[in-house]
Formats: C-alpha cells, sequence, structure tokens
C-alpha cells in the first residue's frame, strides 16, 4: 500500500479502541490490547492528546476520547479561548502599526469580531467585539476564505458596498488565489470608502487555519501612494498572526507563513 | 546605543515568566514555565524555591533566544514576585530549608488568631498598616522557627536567612546579595511603613532574630550585578507583583487606581508620599520608592479569590475545559437566574477579613443551569470587585471615576463588562496586558537611565479596550442587595 502512514492507522486504532466503550484506559492496556511498544503508543496518545482527540486523567492517568472527537464538525477553538491565546500579541501589533487591530472567525458566512484592540490613539472608540463583517469585503474575511477557516464558503449573492468591493464570485475566486499565494490579505476601500485593511490567518497544530488577525484604517496610512498595502505594515500582520499560531501549536516551514 | 532591551522576570503564584520589552514598553518575547504546587495538607500552600530557581535559570536564556537578542542588549532586570510566599535558606550552602510557604497557606491561623489579642498587636497593626492575619509573612517565619528543631539557634546565630520570593532570586542572582525591597518589606507585619526599616519592637513581638532579615532597599535603583542567568546585567527593580502592576499601569499620581485580575485580585490606589490608614477594611501599603526620593504609598483591597474560582469551575466541577470558556458557557443565559456563589474558599480578605467564613452558593432552584452557575462565577469577581471600590471611596473621600484593569481576566469582555455595569464607571484595559511585567521592566529601565522619567513612562500608555456602564440603577442596586445577603451567609462557619 504505497503512501500509507502508519502513524495514523495507529492512531485510529487507539482511538476505535478508546471508542469501543470500555471507559477510560491506561498505556498499558492500550499498548497490550493493540501489540505496541509501550513509547510508540505513549507518543500517540499524546500527540492525540495535544490536538483534544483523547484526555488523560489527571489522577489515574488513564485515557479517554476527548471532547473533541465528539464536536469535530463544529469549530475547534472556543472564541474565548481564542481571544485569550492571541490578546498578548494583539497589544503590540496595534503598538508597532499604530492601527486599530481585530481577531475574526467564521460564524454563519460572515467574519465575527472576536477580538478588538483600540488604534492606540487615545481617542475615544467603541468596542465592536460580537459584531459581524461581510467576509468578501473584509481582509479579515478574505484570509478566512481563502484557507477555509471553519469551512468558509463565498455568500452567493456578493452585496456591493462601494465600487471596488468584488462583485462577482470570479473576481473573489482570483482574489482568494492571489491571497493563497501571498499569505496575507488586503482590502483597499472595499467596504468603506477611504479605509483599507490588511490580515493573516491564524493557524493551530497541523496548519489547521482558526482565525484571521489584521489591521484597518485610513486608506493613506495603510497603503501607499500606489493604493498597495505598506510592506512594513504587511509583516507587522504576519509576524503577529505567526506569533499567536506558534502559541496555538502551528509549526512553520521555513519563510512559509 | 546597543542596549535595545530591558527583561522583566515575573515570578508569579503558579508559574514563572521571563519577558524581554522593548523602548515602547511592548512585549519582544516571553518565557513561560509553570512549577509545581505542593499541597502537603488542607490549607497548606508550599513551593520549592530551588525548582524556581533552575525554571529562572532555564528561562532567561530562552526568553533573549526568541527575541533573538543577545545578552550585552539588556540594559536592566526588573523582578517583580508573588507577594508575602516566605523562603528560609542556609546562608552558607545556599540550600532551602524546607519548601516555601505560599501566602495563600493559612496555617498559622490558630497562632495569629492567639497573636491578635496580645497587648502588643495594636502597634504592630499601627506600625505595619497591616492587620495580623495569616496572609503575610511574620507569622510564617516565626511557624517554620516553631516547627523545625534548632532553627531558631541558627538563625540567631545569623547561620538562616528569610526572604521573600524577589529576595531569594536577587541572593541566586547575585551570588550572596541580602536584599529586599520596601514594597515586599511591607507585607511582612514586620517593617515600620513610617520608617522603611525593620521594626525591633514587630521583630520582638514575633520574636523573630533580625540577624535572618534582609537589608531594606528603594524598589527602583541599582541593586547589584547578576553573575547567572544574566551574567553582567544590573538589576534595577523589584517590587511586588501588584505594586509593580500599579506601576505598569503608569498610577504615578495620588488618585490613580488598578486593579489587577488573576488568581486573586488586587486593586489598589496611590495616595502620594501620605500614609492613608484605612477605616474599611483596606491595606496600607508602600507602592513603590525610587532611590533617593520618598516613597510613594497605596491603599489596597485585596481579594482573595477570583480568577482560582474560574480554575475550580474547570479542575473541580469540569464543567468546562478551558478558562475561557467560562464566558462561553455564561452566554448560553442571559442572567444569573437568581443563582449567587460567594467563593469564601480561605475565609474573606478585604473589606470583610472573616478567616471563619466559607464559601456558598445560595438561590438554587431546578431551573438553575450549569450556564447560571459560570455567570454567577464571573459576577462574583464583579461584586468583589465593588465591595472593595466602596471601602476605597469612603477611606480616601474620593470617588472612583474609571477603573484601569489588568491580567488574564480581561479577556474576558463579558466581566468586563459587568463590572463596569456594578461599579457605573467606565473600565479601561491599557494596551499591554502584561502590566505586572511591565511595571518592574518600567522601574528596572528607569533606574539604569533607559527611560529618561516617569513622564517617559506616561507616554507608553494607551488605551486598548473601554467599557462603558449600560445596567439601570434599580438592577444594579437590587443585584446588590442580593449579593450582599449572600456573602452574609458565609459568615461563622468555621467554629472554635
Amino acid at each position: 500500500m504505497p503512501g500509507t502512514v502508519q502513524s495514523i492507522e495507529r492512531a485510529a486504532a487507539v482511538l476505535r479502541l478508546l471508542a469501543g466503550g470500555s471507559g477510560r484506559l491506561s498505556l498499558a492496556e492500550i499498548s497490550r490490547s493493540l501489540d505496541l511498544a509501550k513509547p510508540t503508543t505513549h507518543g500517540i496518545l499524546q500527540t492525540l492528546r495535544k490536538v483534544g482527540f483523547v484526555e488523560q486523567d489527571r489522577v489515574s492517568g488513564h485515557y479517554q476520547l476527548g471532547a473533541a472527537m465528539l464536536r469535530l464538525g463544529t469549530g475547534f477553538l472556543d472564541v474565548n479561548e481564542l481571544r485569550s491565546r492571541s490578546i498578548n500579541w494583539a497589544d503590540p501589533l496595534a503598538a508597532r502599526s499604530g492601527e486599530a487591530v481585530r481577531i475574526g472567525t467564521v460564524l454563519d458566512g460572515q467574519v465575527l469580531v472576536v477580538h478588538h484592540v483600540f488604534r492606540p490613539d487615545d481617542t475615544f472608540q467603541t468596542l465592536d467585539v460580537g459584531s459581524l463583517l461581510p467576509i468578501h469585503a473584509t481582509a479579515l474575511g478574505k484570509a478566512l476564505l481563502a484557507y477555509r477557516a471553519d469551512g468558509a464558503a463565498a455568500p452567493a449573492a456578493l452585496d456591493r458596498f462601494t465600487s471596488r468591493t468584488a462583485g462577482t464570485q470570479r473576481e473573489l475566486t482570483e482574489a482568494l488565489r492571489a491571497v493563497r499565494e501571498a499569505g496575507w490579505s488586503a482590502e483597499v476601500e472595499e467596504l468603506h470608502r477611504g479605509e483599507a485593511s490588511i490580515a493573516a490567518p491564524i493557524r493551530a497544530y497541523g496548519g489547521l487555519v482558526v482565525g484571521a488577525i489584521g489591521i484597518s484604517g485610513h486608506v493613506e496610512r495603510i497603503c501607499d501612494s500606489h493604493y498597495r498595502p505598506r510592506p512594513a505594515l504587511v509583516a507587522n500582520v504576519r509576524d503577529a498572526a505567526r506569533a499567536v499560531s506558534r502559541d496555538l501549536g502551528a509549526t512553520f516551514r521555513g519563510g512559509a507563513p | 546605543m546597543t542596549e535595545r532591551y530591558v527583561v522583566a522576570i515575573d515570578q508569579g503564584t503558579t508559574s514563572t515568566r521571563c519577558i524581554v520589552i522593548d523602548r515602547r514598553g511592548q512585549l519582544v518575547s516571553l518565557a513561560q514555565q509553570e512549577h509545581k504546587q505542593h499541597f502537603p495538607k488542607p490549607g497548606w500552600v508550599e513551593h520549592d524555591a530551588a525548582e524556581i530557581w533552575r525554571n529562572v535559570e532555564r528561562l532567561g536564556p530562552e526568553a533573549l533566544r526568541r527575541a533573538g537578542a543577545t545578552i550585552d542588549q539588556v540594559a536592566a532586570i526588573g523582578i517583580a514576585n508573588q507577594r508575602e510566599t516566605t523562603i528560609l535558606w542556609d546562608k552558607k550552602t545556599g540550600q532551602p530549608i524546607g519548601h516555601a510557604v505560599v501566602w495563600q497557606d493559612t496555617r498559622t491561623d490558630t497562632m495569629v488568631g492567639r497573636l491578635d489579642h496580645l497587648p502588643g498587636a495594636e502597634g504592630v497593626r499601627h506600625r505595619s498598616g497591616l492587620p495580623l492575619a495569616t496572609y503575610f509573612s511574620g507569622p510564617r517565619v516565626r511557624w517554620m522557627l516553631d516547627h523545625t528543631p534548632g532553627l531558631l539557634e541558627r538563625a540567631e546565630r545569623g547561620e538562616v536567612l528569610f526572604g521573600t520570593m524577589e529576595t531569594w532570586l536577587i541572593w541566586k542572582l547575585t551570588g550572596g546579595l541580602h536584599v529586599t525591597d520596601v514594597t515586599n518589606a511591607s507585607r511582612t507585619l514586620l517593617l515600620d511603613i513610617h520608617t522603611l526599616d525593620w521594626s525591633p519592637a514587630s521583630l520582638e513581638f514575633f520574636g523573630i532574630p533580625r540577624a535572618m532579615l534582609p537589608e531594606v532597599r528603594p524598589s527602583i535603583g541599582v541593586f547589584g550585578t547578576a553573575t547567572a542567568a544574566f551574567p553582567g546585567v544590573r538589576i534595577g527593580a523589584a517590587l511586588g507583583d501588584q505594586q509593580a502592576a500599579l506601576f505598569g499601569q503608569t498610577c504615578f499620581a495620588p488618585g490613580e487606581a488598578k486593579c489587577t485580575y488573576g488568581t486573586g485580585s488586587f486593586l489598589l490606589l496611590n495616595t502620594g508620599s501620605e500614609l492613608v490608614r484605612s477605616t474599611h477594611g483596606l491595606l496600607s501599603t508602600v507602592a513603590y520608592q525610587i532611590k533617593g526620593e520618598p516613597a510613594a504609598y497605596a491603599l489596597e483591597g485585596s481579594i482573595a479569590i477570583t480568577g482560582s474560582l474560574v480554575q475550580w469551575f474547570r479542575d473541580q466541577l469540569e464543567l468546562i475545559a478551558s478558562a475561557p470558556e467560562i464566558e462561553t458557557l455564561a452566554r448560553t443565559v442571559s442572567d444569573n437566574g437568581g443563582c449567587y456563589i460567594v467563593p469564601a474558599f480561605s475565609g474573606l480578605y478585604a473589606p470583610h477579613w472573616r478567616s471563619e467564613a466559607r464559601g456558598v452558593i445560595v438561590g438554587l432552584t431546578s431551573y438553575i443551569t450549569k450556564g447560571h452557575l459560570a455567570r454567577a462565577v464571573l459576577e462574583a469577581s464583579a461584586w468583589q470587585t465593588r465591595e472593595v471600590v466602596d471601602a476605597m471611596n469612603a477611606d480616601s473621600g474620593l470617588a472612583l471615576k474609571t477603573l484601569r484593569v489588568d491580567g488574564g481576566m480581561t479577556a474576558d469582555n463579558l466581566l468586563m463588562q459587568y463590572i463596569a455595569d456594578v461599579l457605573d464607571v467606565p473600565v479601561v484595559r491599557p494596551l499591554a496586558a502584561e502590566t505586572v511585567s511591565l511595571g518592574a521592566a518600567y522601574g528596572a529601565g528607569l533606574a539604569v537611565g533607559y527611560w529618561p522619567d516617569l513622564e517617559g513612562l506616561r507616554q507608553n500608555w494607551h488605551r486598548a479596550a473601554q467599557w462603558m456602564p449600560t445596567m439601570d440603577a434599580e438592577r444594579r442596586d437590587s443585584e446588590y442587595a442580593n449579593w450582599k445577603r449572600a456573602v452574609s451567609r458565609t459568615f461563622d462557619w468555621i467554629q472554635g
């Protein structure tokens, strides 16, 4: 069987065994049942524990199926957990870029704002955590769409907010392809005239995109005179996305985002 | 200039963190390690000081590596630490004598109850600005001397040293400098808060030999140069963690206050060079002292259980998988359903100071779901804050206009909104939530001239989020009345 990965087969066997209904099992019981060496079994169990598919009882040390296994079809990272884990990196992004920061996930085909840091100029601003943004007309939304975060799909009807909003599926598909190529997304006057935004994907283990982080502000501050996002700001956003991703267990090969 | 960073060591109750901070006060990198909590008996909490030092030794270089920084780029180190935790060690070998006894530990309650009735107790309270309580270090030192054979004699001969966490870390970092700072010293019951030196009368009251105590120094000013972990770097500041957060929030002027929401929560109000005595159950404490300047004082309202109530909900009741999920669960319902939780797990701190109180869940009916309980958990932190703010307003004669918040729980929007609602003032989070580390870094940077002055530090402070009150007064008043009735049901539970 060319191309089969033995450790995934073994992991699947561990999950089936734990799902078998005999309740919590010890490391010894699992390795005996599957005729695997203890260190191998332990490595598989720890990996499954890290991704939430297996849980370990704190007192007995026995293993059982994790809650994440039962919720495979729904978003695996709680939005409040995402905010809590990214708050330390969203603040420096606001400080370095001088712009407001938002973190978004997908809800009902729109972008749900799960975290918001004010533009650090001490002017009056209102917290908009919990509000929804159009997914095809924001940098956050495009980053989520491009990597299919939480099964994100482009809406059937593309509302036009300005003359620059992507109006056809073909335009949007082309834009998303460009996002995947670049590793970050931008939106220039596509939602409001005079405003622009830049975003990058937040990844968890295995590269899974669980959200996006980005900045937004006046177009002349976000973009250069050719309406192109300023490279320094793009770097700030990507650094922040990478820092949050690392804390969520993502690993990066080379310089790829 | 090659010196680009300041490093903060934040030695907390559950973990130790080394944080690299840049000139704008922003986080560059962070390395963190939890340490083991030892619970040998009910009410006892201990740490292994040797384990904590090993963590500092490892985390320092790790934080620099993550920042891509070299040690010669570090201008200074600042220390912020869990307060009141008590460590004894052998002067010759540097080995800790037993485990460190942690601030939450209540083993001294019988002794403190007895001491509180002695004629000298009033003098101790007056000189220290604190009530006699198990929370503070002095009684722990006495307990350790009483319960280790031969230790008192060795302490009298100067062979045994006492320190709170910053003293231990500076001793290890410098290879034998035995010093403390005024903020940590002000939490021992042994300091005279006016003269800022150990009180001979208080030492006599507790029967603690002077020879085991460290030298008291200003919080901000060069303590010495590290020879381990950060060889060659100057130690520029040491502050108790809550005082560090006050400094990190740039509350430099009298009337400025912050509340840090962590395991417990601590509201500190800067009262300037004037020492304000509370008649409403708050502590008088040193806020900070810059070398060569008079000390700034603070009023403190300490709440024992806030974040740890969420941890209890997660670990003991297992109703959530992670602490932030409390907000998700709480949002499944629109109110508390008439249910209140008062987490008097080891008595109540400010403003009640009732060590015999124990926790209650009241208002249970068959209607209550785990969502209501989650609401009640979050609301408990808000109402405890309200009680402390009321006490502070009464003592200072000023009404708090905004509350600056920090700490891990500021990520909980529902809680922050509820605090704004029950206090009826805006709640503001600064752009750097890691204010404990920031305060230590600010102090250290100030001591070595990395930052010019307090005004320069103020310019680093920016508003990152603000929650405005929206609750109507009638509902606020009736909920507060319910909370107060719930609190009254915790009293007099432990009898003896």
